[in-house]
């Protein structure tokens, strides 16, 4: 490559050209600890879910699927600046949806763990 | 607040929804576990309000209470049958969320620190257009699977010809789309992304039939998490990385624990058509010598009376006739008479994994006398009845004995060793993989033939 191209490419702008130089010059990659995280927690999940006992496979998918909700967090940036634009629209109406499921997920999920009792030593039975 | 305090704030909120997940080993801790997950949900959307970024706070909290008003409102009202419907609906939000925030990445990548120049870095496209691809697969394959449970649309698999061709050949867009995406940065590559990989979500879950249902409510619930995994590399979120694992991991291996429990792979499930109209009924051959022998709810009660072992075996047709708490009220009054009574779940019993065990808590029964599988399927010789109750497939001898059968080889429960099976149906039609059921003939099954609910409310009376 010819350097004088390269240079004047990185002189286009002087965040890009730090992160041309964060990405070339040996720089740790932002993919790299996501990644590492991500293995990390794939092996956390498959250990705490085999412990889950099958009667509870039900809460389990209502409780995984209100936490994955946790999306919410990119929707909430994305909706957080003052000016009206698409990505704030984008930004909004996922918070709505992602609030359904938050508040749905886990309010059912509570309603189902509620039922699971043991025998009715001294508990008043339910009508 | 600062970067690094956000960081640990969600690292915190990681660790409350691991414990989230940990609860669940024992009903006993759930509860707690429940209550570690909206914590872990309140520190992440606090510390995310907190950001400097975010400051247009009357719309997201207009946003908030909308959604949470209405996510309340179906949380409180919906009937447990109805479980698996509300669950499709859930996963299909998710990834419709992870479409939009892709899509609001897209528009504004500089909110998110992942601009370059005038575009986006490579890898954050990559990992956008992962997100993109599995978020609208999610979201239209959950919307056919909630139409499915809802009854709109026909249980039964919808196979046309060329279906598996036409699917590899949307599949081959779908990378062409992601790879044009990838190399130009454009907003055109985006949509035709998510357009492609919401139509081949659409597809991929018509041909599935019913009461495979189990599988793919999994399914989509571990894509729903792989999703979040995607959105949360693009945006570098390690809070979205590690919930997203956590999620896609659990519902992986409730996946896998369906296939086994049907002896099928996870390749054969989404292929689909099982147990549709293809599979032809075994008539001819020595059916004139095959006899039943019907009973009354009378008869039922007296047998139930004097027996001192009973297990129950309950499926969907239970859900079904909402037959649960008739079901309790009557093991209410053989315990009352000195008779033991256990409840024995199939894995894949209902139309989602625990299916079962809910509505039975539902209707008060003590979760210490429902038994899996494994752990109780030894006792059914000892057992004096079996009292199958809306459930067919997993009791079929001919997944043991009959190697050409659909469901050979499928885990299924011994309910002929027990002294007498009673076997509540409305028909002798057969279960949903189309197998006649041998049991029905044996000499010591007595069919009880009508409602579930109302046959429970019979043997009842009879018992008073």
């Amino acid at each position: 490559m010819d350097p004088a191209d390269l240079a004047a490419g990185a002189s286009e702008s002087a965040t890009g050209a730090a992160r041309l130089a964060a990405e070339t010059a040996g720089g740790l990659d932002p993919f790299m600890i996501g990644l590492t995280v991500f293995a990390l927690a794939v092996i956390v999940g498959y250990y705490v879910v085999w412990r889950v006992t099958p009667a509870l496979h039900s809460p389990l998918l209502s409780v995984t699927n209100a936490i994955s909700s946790v999306i919410i967090v990119g929707a909430l940036v994305a909706a957080g600046p003052v000016e009206l634009n698409f990505s704030k629209i984008m930004g909004f109406i996922a918070v709505t949806l992602a609030s359904v499921n938050i508040f749905g997920g886990f309010i059912v999920t509570q309603r189902m763990l509620q039922m699971f009792k043991k025998k009715p030593a001294g508990r008043e039975p339910a009508p | 607040m600062s970067e690094n305090l956000a960081a640990l704030a969600y690292l915190a909120a990681s660790l409350c929804f691991i414990m989230a997940l940990r609860g669940l080993s024992s009903p006993e801790t759930a509860r707690a576990g429940n209550v570690f997950g909206i914590a872990g949900m309140v520190i992440a959307i606090t510390t995310t309000l907190l950001l400097p970024e975010v400051v247009s706070y009357v719309q997201i909290l207009a946003g908030i209470v909308v959604g949470g008003a209405i996510g309340t409102f179906i949380a409180v009202r919906i009937q447990m049958t109805a479980l698996p419907q509300l669950i499709a609906v859930f996963h299909s939000l998710v990834g419709l969320a992870a479409v939009l925030v892709a899509a609001a990445a897209l528009n504004a990548p500089e909110a998110y620190g992942i601009a370059a120049g005038a575009g986006i870095k490579v890898s954050s496209l990559i990992e956008m257009s992962l997100g993109t691809a599995i978020g609208a697969v999610t979201f239209t394959g959950s919307v056919v699977a909630f139409a499915k449970l809802q009854g709109l649309v026909s249980g039964k698999p919808l196979t046309f010809p060329g279906q598996h061709l036409l699917n590899a050949l949307l599949g081959v867009a779908l990378v062409a789309a992601a790879v044009w995406f990838v190399l130009t940065g454009s907003h055109m590559g985006f949509w035709a992304l998510a357009a492609l990989a919401f139509t081949l979500g659409l597809l991929l879950i018509m041909p599935i039939g019913g009461a495979d249902m189990p599988v793919v409510i999994s399914m989509l619930n571990s894509y729903s998490g792989w999703a979040a995994c995607g959105i949360g590399f693009t945006l570098e979120n390690n809070l979205l990385i590690i919930t997203g694992a956590l999620v896609g991991s659990s519902g992986a291996i409730l996946s896998y624990i369906m296939c086994k429990g049907m002896n099928r792979s996870i390749i054969n499930v989404i292929l689909g058509g099982f147990g549709g109209e293809a599979a032809p009924a075994p008539a001819g051959a020595g059916d004139e010598d095959k006899t039943v022998k019907p009973g009354s709810a009378e008869d039922a009660a007296f047998i139930l009376k004097n027996a001192r072992s009973v297990i129950v075996v309950p499926g969907y047709g239970m859900a079904v006739a909402q037959a649960q708490h008739a079901l309790r009220e009557l093991a209410d009054l053989l315990k009352k008479a000195g008779v033991g009574v256990r409840y024995a779940i199939h894995p894949v019993a209902g139309r989602m994994p625990g299916h079962m065990n809910v509505l039975l808590a539902e209707a008060n029964v003590p979760y210490d006398e429902v038994f899996e599988l494994e752990a109780i399927n030894r006792d059914f010789a000892s057992t004096d009845v079996a009292v199958v109750i809306g459930a067919n497939d997993v009791t079929n001898p001919a997944a043991k004995n009959d190697p050409k059968s659909p469901i050979y080889g499928m885990p299924v429960f011994d309910v002929e060793n027990a002294g007498t099976v009673l076997f509540v149906k409305r028909s002798l039609a057969s279960g949903y993989a189309g197998v006649d059921n041998e049991l029905f003939y044996r000499a010591n099954t007595m069919m009880l033939f009508g409602d579930a609910k109302k046959m429970c409310e019979g043997i009842i009376k009879a018992l008073g």
